[in-house]
Parts: C-alpha cells; sequence; structure tokens
C-alpha cells in the first residue's frame, strides 16, 4: 500500500473520481468523455496548485516518505563501478552509512552517505539511518584513502540524527562527529554533498562539510527535529508543523541563509514519483559542480572552503566600538 | 498572681515589617547542590565556586574564571560588541536575548581574548552557561573561530573553556553550520602546529560538544562535568532503559576513553601552566 500524504488526499480523490467514471465508460455505453476531460483538467490544476504551494510542513512528509529514493538508488543511477566497503576498523561495520568507490563520468570518486532501511525488517539493520560512531569513523577512513589516492568526494546526506543510545555515548559520538568536521576541512580533494532526504542536525552535519552543499527541492535540514523543537519550545511535540515553519529548514530557506548552493528541483509531488528523472537533475548539477570544482588548485581549494564557512551566520558588529 | 500583671512574657509573636525583611541582602546564602548544606556566598566564591564540604563545582561566570586564571591585569578582551541578529525572525527570540544581557551582564554566551597564565601567552575563551544555556548561535561561533584564528596568527596556543547545552535552536541551520565554521578554525590552528586546550565543564553537550569541544590537543573536564551529544531524557526514551547515575559525566567520559583528565578547579592553573610551559 502507498503511503498517503496528507496534503495529497483531495488529489488522491480526485483521481479515484475520475477514474470511476472511465471504468462506467467502458463498462457501459455512457459517453462520459466530457465530464472525465473537464476533471482531468481540473486534476491538473489542482496538482500544480497543491505541489505549487508547499508549506514546510508538507516537504518535511516528502522528504520523510517512506518510497523517498536512498543513497542506493542514487549510486546506482549516478554512477559505474560501485564496490561498497565496510567496516572502521576499530569497532564495527555501522550500515546505516554507506561508503565505497566508483566511478563518475569516468572520474573515480569515493562516495559516502547515510542510508535509510525501506522496511522495517531492513530498516532494523540499517538503524534508520541514525548512525554510531563507527558509521562516522568508516566515513573518515574512507575520505582519507580518498584524499590519498585524490579523488573527489560526494556524499548523500538522508539521516534524522546521530543515534541517540547509551552505547553511541559510550564510544564517543560527539568526538566522532567533530573529528569528522574538522578532518573534511583539510582534505585536498574537492568535496561535494547532496541533502536527498532529512538533514537532521550533527548526525548529517558529519558527512557535510563540503565545498558544496546542494538540497533536493523537498528535503530539510536543520539544528533539531520540529518534533524536538515543538516539545522543548511549547512542550507540546505537535506543534511541530509551527516549528517546521518558525525553523526555517526547507532547501529555499537554507539558500537564502546562504548556507547551501543549489537547489536541485523533485519530480511533481517529489522524487519518489520518479527515480530516474529525479538522478536526471541531480546528475546535471553535480557534473556542474565537480567541473568546477576539479579546475580549482588544492590551496586555492582549502582557503575556499575556509572563506565559505567563515561568512556563514548572522551577526550585529557594530562598527564604533 | 498578681505578678502576672508584671510578666514581660510576650503575648504574640512578632512580624518584622516588610521594610525590614528587605534589609537581609538577597543571595547572601547558598546551597550546595551537590550535599546540600548552606554556606556564605562569598565563601563559595572564594573557593571558585567549589563547595568546601563536598567538592561540588558549581557554575562559574566567564569573567570570574578569566580573573582564577589569568595574571592579574592581563586579560585584553576581543569582539565584545559583537551583538546577535535575528536572522529567522524567531518568535520572542530577540526577548530573551536582551533579558539575558541584563541578568548576565555579557553580550553573548563567550568571552574571547588573549592574557598571560603564570606569565605566559596565550589566547582563551570562555562559555558562560547562564546566557541562552550557553548555547552556540551565529555571534558564539563567530566569537570562537575568530579567536581560534587570532591565535594561528599570534603563533598563541587557545584554552577554550566550554559550557552549553549546544546548537541555539533560534538560529536553526545558521547554529548547525558554526559547528563547521569553529571546527575548520581548529583544523586551520592544527595545521599551522598550533596548541588547543579544550576544557569541558558542567554542561558541555550537543553541538559544541560534537564539535571544537572535542578537538583539542588535549581535552580535559571538571570533575561531575555534564558531558555528552545527546540529552539523557532523549536516550532514556530510545532505548527505553533506566540510564546509570553517572552516565555522561566527566568521570564516565574518562573511563570511556574520551577525555585525558579530569581537572579539580584548584589545580587548573597548576596543570595549564605546565602544559602551556612544556609546549613553549
Amino acid at each position: 500500500m502507498k503511503q498517503v500524504l496528507e496534503f495529497e488526499k483531495p488529489i488522491i480523490e480526485l483521481r479515484e473520481k475520475i477514474d470511476e467514471l472511465k471504468k462506467i465508460t467502458v463498462d457501459s455505453d455512457f459517453d462520459l468523455s466530457k465530464e472525465i476531460n473537464t476533471l482531468e483538467q481540473r486534476l491538473e490544476k489542482l496538482e500544480g496548485d497543491i505541489y505549487g504551494n508547499l508549506k514546510p510542513w508538507d516537504r518535511v512528509q516528502i522528504a520523510r516518505h517512506t518510497d523517498r529514493p536512498t543513497t542506493l538508488d542514487y549510486i546506482e543511477n549516478l554512477f559505474t563501478d560501485f564496490i561498497e566497503f565496510h567496516g572502521d576498523r576499530l569497532f564495527g561495520d555501522d550500515e546505516s552509512i554507506v561508503s565505497g568507490i566508483a566511478k563518475y563520468e569516468g572520474q573515480p570518486i569515493t562516495v559516502i552517505g547515510h542510508q535509510r532501511g525501506k522496511n522495517t525488517k531492513e530498516n532494523i539493520r540499517r538503524n534508520f539511518g541514525s548512525p554510531h560512531p563507527e558509521g562516522y569513523r568508516k566515513a573518515l577512513r574512507h575520505m582519507k584513502q580518498a584524499n590519498k589516492f585524490n579523488r573527489p568526494i560526494v556524499t548523500f546526506i538522508d539521516t534524522k540524527g546521530a543515534y541517540p543510545g547509551k552505547a553511541a555515548e559510550e564510544r564517543g559520538q560527539s568526538e566522532a562527529i567533530a573529528r569528522n568536521l574538522m578532518e573534511m576541512a583539510g582534505f585536498n580533494v574537492p568535496m561535494i554533498s547532496i541533502v536527498i532526504g532529512e538533514g537532521g542536525s550533527g548526525g548529517a552535519l558529519a558527512l557535510g562539510v563540503s565545498d558544496h552543499i546542494h538540497m533536493l527541492e523537498n528535503s530539510t535540514y536543520s539544528v533539531i527535529s520540529p518534533e524536538g523543537a515543538a516539545a522543548l519550545l511549547w512542550k507540546d511535540s505537535k506543534q511541530a508543523q509551527k516549528a517546521a515553519e518558525s525553523l526555517k529548514i526547507t532547501s529555499y530557506d537554507l539558500k537564502e541563509l546562504k548556507v547551501i548552493d543549489e537547489i536541485i528541483p523533485e519530480p511533481r509531488g517529489g522524487a519518489h514519483r520518479d527515480v530516474l528523472l529525479q538522478s536526471q537533475f541531480m546528475d546535471k548539477v553535480l557534473k556542474e559542480s565537480l567541473k568546477q570544482l576539479n579546475e580549482i588548485k588544492t590551496e586555492e581549494l582549502l582557503e575556499k572552503r575556509w572563506e565559505k564557512y567563515k561568512q556563514i551566520g548572522d551577526i550585529n558588529e557594530p562598527s564604533s566600538l | 498572681m498578681l505578678k502576672d500583671f508584671f510578666s514581660k512574657k510576650k503575648k504574640y509573636a512578632s512580624i518584622p515589617r516588610e521594610e525590614a525583611k528587605q534589609d537581609v541582602p538577597e543571595g547572601l546564602m547558598q546551597k550546595c547542590q551537590g550535599c546540600q548544606k548552606i554556606f556564605y556566598r562569598k565563601e563559595m566564591a572564594k573557593n571558585l565556586n567549589v563547595c568546601p564540604e563536598c567538592g561540588h563545582h558549581h557554575q562559574m561566570s566567564a569573567y570570574d574564571r578569566i580573573e582564577s586564571l589569568l595574571d592579574y591585569g592581563s586579560f585584553i578582551e576581543w569582539d565584545k560588541h559583537l551583538l546577535s541578529n535575528n536572522p529567522l525572525a524567531f518568535p520572542d527570540y530577540e526577548k530573551k536575548l536582551e533579558k539575558d544581557i541584563e541578568k548576565t551582564g555579557i553580550n553573548e554566551a563567550v568571552v574571547t581574548g588573549k592574557g598571560k597564565v603564570n606569565g605566559l601567552d596565550t589566547a582563551i575563551a570562555v562559555m558562560d552557561s547562564r546566557f541562552r544555556m550557553g548555547s552556540m548561535g551565529s555571534v558564539v561561533g563567530e566569537k570562537v573561530a575568530r579567536a581560534i584564528e587570532n591565535a594561528r596568527i599570534e603563533s598563541m596556543p587557545i584554552i577554550i573553556f566550554t559550557a552549553s547545552g549546544g546548537a541555539r535552536m533560534q538560529e536553526g541551520a545558521l547554529s548547525l553550520m558554526q559547528m563547521s565554521k569553529t571546527s575548520v578554525a581548529i583544523q586551520r590552528l592544527h595545521n599551522a602546529g598550533g596548541l588547543f586546550i579544550s576544557v569541558m565543564t558542567n554542561p558541555t553537550t550537543g553541538g559544541v560538544s560534537a564539535s571544537f569541544a572535542s578537538l583539542g590537543d588535549y581535552n580535559f573536564a571538571e570533575p561531575g562535568a555534564l558531558i555528552g551529544f545527546a540529552g539523557r531524557r532523549i536516550i532514556e526514551q530510545t532505548i527505553r532503559e533506566k540510564l546509570p547515575e553517572d552516565f555522561q559525566t566527566a568521570e564516565f567520559q574518562l573511563k570511556h576513553g574520551q577525555i585525558d583528565k579530569v581537572i579539580p578547579r584548584h589545580d587548573m592553573k597548576r596543570i595549564l601552566t605546565t602544559i602551556l610551559d612544556i609546549h613553549q
């Protein structure tokens, strides 16, 4: 059964009505083509209205859609020769992060991303895409390798956040995230991150200190989940909808805040409607992004990375002391 | 019987007038958060806010901390004038900032600058958890990053005392990105061979714990300090079990290999001096 999102219900209902009329036309001799035609025009307009005016909370729903394509889907569509590698060499293999090497347009790259499951069983294996420290340390190990062999790094961000568990704390969740942020700043290779679903706080950022950061149109990137913010602010997680607006978490918000570089459009209704088309949209941005970064000399690349992060923020600095 | 007429025994309890009540200064006494005993506030302050009885380390303001560590008169403050904006137009954020500025007398949750520790030059950043729980927004990130850059440029070590509930929600993704900003600055410092000593005080959690606080050449903590990534309540809800009493304390982090040493406040200056001296 397909997951139906709340705001899509009017569309689904109208589409069902049209299907019903079509069925009647086939089953009997009534000619309803005129009515069907009118309704189809109405559907077209309704879809345009709804999908053209998505609220932040609607986008949160799309970003969390169970059918939303994951890192492995995009790897399959965008790259060739992908081989996944495992383990952090310290503790274990965290399957909520996938990591490996591949080719993009013939160029060797390292690709890393959060990996959600598509059903309950896979989600349990992948811990719903919420990494433990060993996940981040696996990612770091592969990024260092990419740096050694001079391969650009592409990361896909898609997590509710780093896993808030006892074992994760014992093994140094903070240190693992912090170390990634710091080390990513110093790699000599081009780094590109694409937020494909939920970008949940530090757990997302730990794969996201890159030269270019892009976001799929309906993905989100936030310091705290809307539910978490609502619980803290209004002691009521049901106010999440309101919090989603206040927190400014959509791709359009983050573009305006100068946190991200490009918004990658999605097929109408979301990436899950057409994975291939979505991959094509991503391909276009990724190609241009990598081309730009490939041309920059290492020293300049690092300096630009610092400049990029240095300017993020909004401060009031009175000129007279 | 007749004597009773002349008794001086009071028949009514006397109630002090309102003005008389106010004669006792507010906060003359302080209850220790560890052993619950009552002490003179002055006595506690003289003991660096450490309980003379049980050794509990209480919160310390940024300036008190600086005074307790740096040689008298050596501190030069940086970027004191920076103020926060309300970039997301977040409801009530400005009001909360104004209230905290009034309450604490500082403009933001971190004080940065340079000075001398027993004659040795160092840059220093001290967070103050009284200001918005020490949370990191644009200004905190900017001041910390600038202090790190200044240390790098002036070839000076930097000591950072953290006290923070994490990233500041009201500035959304901009707060999150301060984790990157400060970490990139630290990377540049390390790359240049600079010394960074991180001292985590109560509490150091969330986005600060998961960025610069954990990136020192030496990571220290004060006794009993709460240090961790996720909050206890969230973890308990997630794993559906009660966490041990000492979970996420400095001692817990030491046991799990996450920090180099737990340093009592009274030893802080001495140990920092030795480390600065060894790296001269």
